[in-house]
């Protein structure tokens, strides 16, 4: 069969808010742009947020600005973030925001005619640019409507729409091409540079491949690892293990998200996200006691920034000069924690999680308002009426803090030509990402990644050619699973999400992880015999079978750097280690993988020292929870100075 | 609590196709999505239909459900009878793929024909004034998921190729009501609307309101809000008569 070819300058693989933003920027920079997306063009998994952008605009609280934001970041992500990305994205969110109201965005408004901003898990101030709390769906569309816009420009000035940005939509890559690459074996020997990439078409079974120099990774997460999880279908780890595969490294693996609020029942749509704003605009949580069990659960590093009663919890709903926020809004990690933890000692709810309750707190006029698709999903999908009655939710697979690792301010990955965006990059959010510190990344790194990588082309003398070899090998591993008659996708699917729900979930131990491990190699072997019945045409079997392949990889890198980080951080929780520790937050761990992905390495890794302005930015007594002594020796001798 | 229920589910793929029978296990609070899902994962892995989020949010997958157009995920295998037959095909205003899936690459096409969001010049990013009660009415517009519901089931297209060319549908003429009452958009959408969009096909039988899962009131309050503003341009003795003076160029009223 014939292999559709296509020639593009940067092809960005992912049609959420990263991708759609960073091939928005490629094309304003004259690049001819391909965004590949598994699904419809805006579908993507974007959509699903609800709480907003966070971007120290200062409309609600004059005292917000870039600086607070960053500290927020750094302090949400247990320090161990990437601090110049904190840095750019706390500089950046607000103008990312704006420049969304100027392609069409309607955000809703503070009383002078500004973009409202709500309060949000971490965030000292009313921060997160919303609408109502479909905020996702409002940017997902707005970007579409960008690339529709740049479409009708091009097609003025070219007389065709798609002669410098088209969408590929329902088509998924394989691999990407590399040109030079000596090593064919052997972990962390990979050479040479990004030529393109391989992939097919979901709708007709039929290959493609792009010859194109630069490549921006924005394929999200991995969620559908894990059974309980609000992610999609799509949600398969791809870029993760693209990148790997090509010779890129991925940081902060071990780290992964649980919402804390999640719906539990009916049970076909556990994990079904309930947003942070419930909290955010009153909502609090109370076990089957009635009692507000989060403020049994303040950690010692948040004691003096949270309520200690319900009282001035309250209070600081219309004063917050005055009352400390009540601590249904300590950063997600922690409320996770708190309610499995309340599950656990048998104060949970009939159906298995907590009860989350905002009908008791806000007119039920008021609740449709501000949180409309909440009371409609309930009302839909769990007959409960948000307004009358409390919600039951618990922790569900949200985030993954982890991803590659990337130059801050351009996105580049190690291997020439890579770039990468958005929840598919690591080290912006450390080791616990502050909610609504999504949407705002996105935007800032999605438009630095489609600024470097149409820089790097710029900067390249010529075009690397696709070897022929890569192809071919790409396209007989996508051929295999319809080749042979083997085990049922699913059920290998099925199996990994059990074991890495039930073993590398949000509390972990040695004994379940080294266990986790054996498992995913045994599902490894078992993936490479699946077979896929029926034709090629829109077949979701094989489909399946192919993502298979980068959800074990994705997965093995998870358990192995879980197993290493001897400590409890931020989206990591070990039962065997439950301390934080100083001398691990210097250390990031690295993840590599042999080019067939057999092998999986991870390497300690040294986190450069904050700059010296950044630092200053906190006061001592908060750093001295976080940095060991000899940094507590350097921070005093720079203070001094 | 779990019972066996059957299933009719169209297959087929090239314009061919037929009704295949199933028996399928529910259990409490299963939506129809999630039988789909379990046919895939037991009986019929190749069985093709199109998701993402399962939360009535992205608008994937929309099919017809004992002939109502419906999101598979939101609607509760509850307000059914364990008796039932229930029969599930794909959307029949557009051309099938294969089995639940739908080319609707009709719905692209006329998205990038309506013209886009054009600000006044010299409105700098982070320079936007708007009151919320002048940006609602657009809002309840944008709740739009792009399930294309309304399309579907819109009789000017249902059974009527020959008319796609020339109307944009619910879906579209929705977004140009939402771009003209915008309180920064500055194009003049009126004429195109009724012209180039089709907008005068639509004879307000409100049959997209009541297919559209966010509740968007498309008729009552883009539809024919729409048509009164191309009304009053149209009708409207002193723009008959300037135009008849002038010779605007720009309207073609």
């Amino acid at each position: 069969m014939e292999i559709e070819r296509h020639e593009y300058d940067v092809v960005v693989i992912g049609a959420g808010g990263a991708g759609l933003r960073a091939a928005i920027e490629a094309r304003q920079q004259g690049k001819r742009t391909a965004i590949v997306c598994k699904s419809l063009f805006g579908k993507a998994h974007t959509v699903m947020a609800e709480g907003g952008a966070a971007a120290a605009m200062g409309n609600v609280n004059s005292d917000d600005n870039w600086m607070v934001h960053f500290r927020d970041t750094m302090r949400g992500g247990k320090f161990l973030n990437n601090w110049r990305m904190a840095e750019l994205h706390a500089k950046e969110a607000p103008d990312r925001v704006w420049e969304l109201e100027a392609w069409g965005a309607l955000f809703d408004r503070t009383k002078d005619g500004r973009i409202s901003q709500r309060n949000f898990g971490g965030h000292e101030y009313p921060r997160l640019a919303h609408v109502g709390d479909r905020t996702g769906l409002e940017m997902i569309r707005t970007l579409q409507q960008r690339v529709v816009a740049l479409q009708q420009e091009d097609e003025k000035l070219h007389g065709d729409p798609e002669a410098y940005i088209k969408v590929f939509q329902e088509c998924t890559v394989t691999r990407l091409l590399k040109t030079g690459d000596k090593a064919a074996g052997g972990a962390g020997k990979a050479g040479g540079v990004i030529s393109g990439a391989f992939g097919y078409w979901r709708e007709n079974g039929k290959f493609i491949l792009f010859d194109a120099p630069a490549v921006v990774l924005a394929t999200g997460g991995i969620g559908k690892s894990y059974v309980v999880t609000s992610n999609s279908w799509e949600y398969t780890g791809d870029g993760h293990a693209l990148a790997l595969l090509a010779g890129a490294k991925l940081i902060n693996m071990e780290f992964i998200q649980f919402h804390p609020t999640g719906m539990v029942w009916p049970p076909s749509v556990r994990g079904i996200l309930v947003t942070e704003s419930v909290r955010g605009d009153g909502g609090v949580l109370r076990n089957s006691e009635g009692r507000r069990f989060m403020f049994d659960y303040i950690p010692d590093v948040f004691k003096d920034k949270y309520a200690t009663t319900e009282e001035e919890g309250d209070r600081w709903y219309t004063d917050q000069a005055n009352n400390r926020r009540p601590p249904e809004l300590l950063p997600r990690d922690e409320v996770a924690r708190a309610i499995n933890s309340e599950v656990k000692a048998g104060r949970g709810s009939p159906q298995g999680g907590v009860y989350l309750d905002v009908s008791t707190r806000l007119p039920a006029a008021e609740i449709i308002r501000r949180l409309p698709s909440m009371h409609h999903q309930f009302k839909e999908l769990a007959d409960v009426d948000i307004t009358a009655e409390p919600m039951q939710v618990g922790p569900t697979c949200h985030y993954i803090m982890g991803g590659v690792e990337v130059d801050a301010d351009t996105g580049a990955a190690s291997v020439p030509g890579l770039f990468a965006a958005g929840e598919v990059s690591g080290g912006m959010h450390g080791s616990n990402r502050l909610g609504g510190n999504s949407l705002s990344d996105l935007l800032v790194f999605g438009r630095r990644a489609g600024a470097g990588a149409a820089a790097y082309v710029d900067a390249l003398k010529a075009r690397p050619a696709v070897s022929e070899e890569s192809v071919t090998a790409a396209r007989a591993e996508a051929t295999a699973p319809l080749e042979r008659g083997g085990e049922n996708p699913y059920e290998v699917h099925h199996e990994l999400q059990r074991t890495m729900n039930d073993l590398v979930g949000i509390i972990r131990k040695a004994e379940e992880i080294t266990e986790a491990l054996e498992s995913v190699g045994k599902l490894k072997e078992r993936a490479k015999a699946v077979g896929a019945p029926g034709g090629r045409i829109y077949n979701p079997g094989w489909h399946l079978a192919l993502d298979l392949r980068n959800m074990l990889l994705v997965s093995e890198c998870v358990a192995r750097a879980a197993l290493l980080r001897e400590e409890s951080r931020g989206g990591h929780t070990r039962d065997d280690f439950p301390d934080m520790s100083p001398t691990w937050r210097r250390k990031l761990l690295v993840c590599g993988a042999s080019p067939d992905g057999s092998e999986v390495t991870v390497e300690e890794k040294t986190q450069p020292a904050m700059r010296d302005d950044l630092i200053r930015l906190f006061d001592r007594a908060e750093l001295k929870k976080y940095i060991t002594e000899e940094e507590l020796v350097d921070f005093d001798a720079l203070v001094k100075e | 609590m779990g019972y066996k229920a059957k299933f009719r589910v169209w297959r087929g793929e090239g314009g061919e196709g037929r009704l295949e029978d199933f028996t399928v296990e529910v259990n409490e609070g299963e939506v129809v999505l999630d039988i789909i899902h379990r046919l895939q994962a037991t009986q019929a892995p190749d069985l093709a239909v199109r998701w993402n989020c399962k939360a009535g949010k992205c608008g994937s997958c929309s099919m017809e459900i004992n002939g109502k157009p419906r999101l598979g995920c939101m609607t509760r295998m509850s307000t059914f009878g364990e008796d039932e037959t229930i029969t599930v095909t794909p959307m029949r205003t557009f051309p099938v793929i294969k089995d639940l899936v739908t080319d609707v690459s009709f719905n692209y096409a006329k998205a990038r024909e309506i013209p886009s969001f054009t600000p006044p010049a010299g409105v700098e990013p982070g320079e936007y004034r708007m009151q919320q009660i002048d940006v609602e009415r657009s809002q309840e517009f944008r709740k739009c998921i792009e399930c294309f519901m309304c399309n579907n089931v819109c009789h000017v297209i249902r059974d009527h190729e020959e008319n796609k060319p020339a109307f944009a549908g619910p879906r579209f003429l929705m977004r140009i009501a939402e771009l003209d009452m915008h309180p920064y958009d500055v194009v003049d959408r009126k004429d195109s609307a009724q012209e180039d969009h089709g907008l005068g096909f639509c004879n307000i039988t409100k049959c997209c309101t009541e297919v559209c899962p966010e509740h968007i009131k498309i008729t009552d309050n883009a539809l024919i809000p729409m048509k009164e503003r191309v009304v009053d341009r149209k009708y409207d003795p002193l723009v008959w008569l300037g135009n008849k003076i002038f010779k605007r160029t720009g309207s073609k009223s």
